[in-house]
């Protein structure tokens, strides 16, 4: 009798716990829960929990903190279902976590190849779920299908060849039937694409070509066979516009990274976002931030997507230095800014192209330039809240010199053409800056020591919450940037926040050094 | 057939001259010559956190937790090449071997004629308002040693140099000035920083720790010295001495 009672209660649970595309879709009707990666499919990282506050968060606590068992850099954003957190560790593991405890539930654990070479130290940004399964990328290229109440392996598929430099460390991005997938690698000489498959059986659907090939349109912006190595690489996850069945995505630095001069043109689709047909991949549009790229800035950025009315807007802010307005159906340029320091360009023309200042670019015995090879932000989100309007984002403020030198394609080899390095006697710093999403003017600025790792997440709380590069966990006040809170994880934060609801309560949790650190009110 | 495919895999990997191996996986980011890039210099006096062959090869094996540096696996890079791979790398680092004999003079002087303990500490000796001294001479180069001593504010000790990913503790000695609330002001040198707090060792050689929104102001001197020019104190023969004498400090390891 027992039993079947609580057969009969666990049924629903089950089926609750399937997450139907219409879930994600309209995600503002449950706003406990985290069902893709920047929590809704614009891209915004904003939560809709509002119990944590200007007025309280002073008085917020840790509740629970989980340390992963393989080593790397811990930069997962969790997907959290009914109270269940789902993260990745740096090497790919995925385990499911009680959410009032901390405690594990289930652990994913696979081998990776044993001569897998890492490049810049074992990473995972998070999952993608869709009905009954959870989706993650490995470093050794392949995508996997993780069953969401066991973590059972479901399907395995090879995206690409890990032994050619590609690697997966992308959050994939699931909707209706599809789960789409980016690639890492663009320091190794890679040939960038974009991929979606089918959720259910792994087979591959389509597959977008961030470099395009011979007779493809775009193709004649690369000199020679530069094209073949040409990076393009897509290791941020993108956003999706379900009514315009398009999906955004950020596109990498060309390769090699600082030496341009075996690839003249403008090197498309480099260091721009492509509006892609979610159900061909055919591309819709692109918007070239930084043609031509000399300096490692890729645009692997959280494209955010915003409704003024009935423009539909697309916002980024990037590593180039310039925050951008862009109409999302066209694509056309609607206005660009500059938002952080930067030294190469004198501004943008009407249609948003930089306009280079002369000698900017890197040389032999080096070439001194702000910012430094990883931007003015970099691959954390940055988050928009509809409450405030404001378009919140990490800034660094850092030089670097860029010194470019010859260098032969070795397949899974570094493959850079240059060699950039700090600047002695100037200090690295940064702030958070929150933008008036529309014109792009600075409204706030709170200062940071050093140039941030961490993404922002807004809550309508009123708060941003955000993670410094010395490991503290903050929130700020979204209106004015006043601080409210802080907490020392004692790591460096590589993270984004997220928050969500754990039996009604609200919680925050952000990854740092190698713990999950939740946080939530003291008990009323 | 797989096993034959190993066997040439690996006679490829062993037919690499270190120098290769340091170029296929190293150079990227520690740069062509160990002058370093996105990844620290190795050619250095001396490396941070590991100096030795053994411990190299301990680290190359297990990589950095945390940071940027991968594992080399075994079937990356065999065994006996990743010794190789490790002497080469210790290589790299620049030749600064203690001089040998004629201390005493420059001991003397740094004791006696420059007060530098009154400031300054050596094996647990000295004080405490500036850096410590014990093992300077495995980081610094004489010729550093020297300015450092005639024109400090131009020797500043240096963070940025090498691109860090992150700074854990900054190391180079800003000098501070808080503004507390009620007008006093504390003047030392910083030891850490954070968006929320600052830590500072002031004259008297004591930690202290400030909350941000706790004081009036925190001024950084950005290319200032609490240490005086000694260039008028000391003849020339005598900074010879001095110079030898530091760099001769190479602490307990």
């Amino acid at each position: 009798m027992r039993l079947l009672r609580v057969l009969t209660l666990a049924a629903p649970l089950l089926a609750w716990a399937q997450v139907a595309p219409e879930r994600i879709r309209h995600d503002d009707r449950e706003p406990g829960n985290w069902l893709t990666y920047s929590r809704n499919y614009n891209g915004q990282r904003y939560s809709p929990l509002s119990e944590i506050t200007p007025a309280n968060v002073g008085r917020l606590q840790a509740a629970w903190t989980y340390q992963i068992q393989q080593p790397g850099k811990f930069s997962t954003s969790p997907i959290v279902i009914g109270g269940i957190l789902y993260i990745t560790e740096p090497g790919g593991e995925v385990v499911a976590l009680d959410g009032r405890t901390g405690r594990p539930v289930w652990r994913f654990s696979r081998r990776p190849p044993p001569d897998l070479h890492a490049c810049c130290g074992a990473a995972n940004r998070g999952l993608a779920v869709l009905g009954d399964l959870l989706f993650v990328g490995t470093l050794d290229a392949h995508l996997l299908a993780i069953d969401l109440e066991t973590g059972k392996l479901r399907w395995d598929r090879v995206v690409a060849d890990y032994q050619s430099g590609y690697a997966i460390t992308v959050a994939p991005l699931a909707f209706d039937d599809k789960v789409v997938v980016g690639i890492a690698g663009g320091e190794y000489g890679i040939r960038g694409f974009i991929d979606a498959y089918d959720a259910r059986s792994g087979r591959q659907v389509w597959r977008f070509w961030t470099i395009p090939g011979p007779g493809e349109p775009g193709n004649d912006s690369w000199a020679g066979d530069s094209w073949k190595t040409g990076g393009g690489s897509t290791w941020i996850t993108g956003s999706y516009d379900p009514a315009l069945r398009t999906v955004y995505w950020g596109v990498g630095n060309p390769g090699p990274d600082y030496n341009g001069d075996a690839r003249r043109g403008d090197n498309l689709y480099t260091c721009s976002i492509v509006a892609l047909d979610a159900d061909t991949g055919k591309l819709r549009w692109h918007f070239q931030f930084t043609p031509h790229d000399v300096n490692d800035w890729d645009s692997a950025h959280v494209p955010v997507l915003v409704d003024d009315g009935d423009r539909k807007l697309l916002l980024v802010a990037n590593r180039n230095g310039f925050y951008y307005v862009l109409d999302r159906v066209t694509g056309a340029f609607i206005r660009g800014v500059q938002y952080g320091k930067q030294t190469w360009a004198s501004g943008l023309d009407d249609k948003g192209r930089p306009v280079r200042l002369p000698n900017r670019e890197p040389s032999d015995e080096g070439t001194m330039v702000y910012p430094g090879f990883h931007g003015v932000t970099n691959w954390f989100s940055p988050s928009f809240s509809p409450l405030t309007g404001l378009f919140y984002v990490a800034v660094r403020e850092e030089p670097a010199i860029f010194a470019k030198r010859r260098e032969p394609y070795v397949p899974g080899q570094w493959f850079s053409g240059g060699n950039p390095s700090g600047v002695p006697k100037i200090e690295p710093t940064g702030s958070i800056r929150a933008l008036e999403h529309a014109s792009g003017r600075v409204a706030w600025e709170f200062p940071l020591k050093s140039p941030p790792w961490a993404g922002l997440m807004a809550t309508a709380g009123g708060v941003v919450f955000g993670g410094s590069s010395e490991g503290m966990f903050y929130a700020l006040d979204a209106a004015s940037g006043k601080p409210l809170w802080h907490y020392g994880t004692g790591a460096p934060i590589f993270a984004n926040p997220v928050s969500y609801l754990v039996n009604g309560r609200q919680q925050v949790a952000i990854a740092a050094g190698s713990g999950l650190f939740a946080f939530a009110l003291p008990d009323r | 057939m797989r096993w034959v495919l190993g066997v040439i895999v690996c006679a490829a990997l062993s037919g690499q001259t270190p120098r290769e191996l340091y170029i296929a996986h190293c150079s990227g980011c520690h740069g062509p010559s160990g002058e370093g890039s996105r990844g620290p210099a190795l050619r250095v006096a001396a490396l941070q956190r590991a100096n030795d062959a053994e411990s190299l090869i301990v680290l190359l094996r297990r990589g950095i937790p945390g940071t940027e540096m991968p594992a080399l696996a075994a079937e990356t890079v065999a065994d006996q090449p990743l010794r190789q791979l490790a002497l080469y790398v210790l290589g790299l680092r620049t030749s600064n071997s203690p001089a040998a004999g004629g201390l005493e003079g420059g001991a003397e002087l740094f004791r006696g004629k420059g007060n530098c303990l009154t400031c300054h500490r050596v094996n647990g000796e000295g004080g405490t308002s500036a850096p410590d001294l014990s093992d300077i001479g495995r980081m610094r180069q004489p010729q550093w040693l020297r300015q450092a001593v005639v024109e400090p504010q131009k020797a500043l000790y240096d963070s940025f140099q090498g691109y860090r990913w992150t700074i854990n503790i900054p190391d180079n000695y800003v000098l501070v000035e808080v503004t507390a609330r009620n007008g006093d002001r504390i003047v030392g040198s910083r030891l850490n920083e954070d968006p929320f707090s600052i830590q500072i060792r002031d004259g008297d050689g004591r930690i202290r720790s400030f909350l941000k929104d706790e004081v009036r102001e925190v001024r950084k001197q950005w290319g200032k010295t609490a240490m005086p020019s000694y260039g008028s104190v000391f003849s020339e023969s005598e900074l010879q001495e001095l110079v030898q004498y530091l760099a001769s400090l190479r602490g307990v390891r």
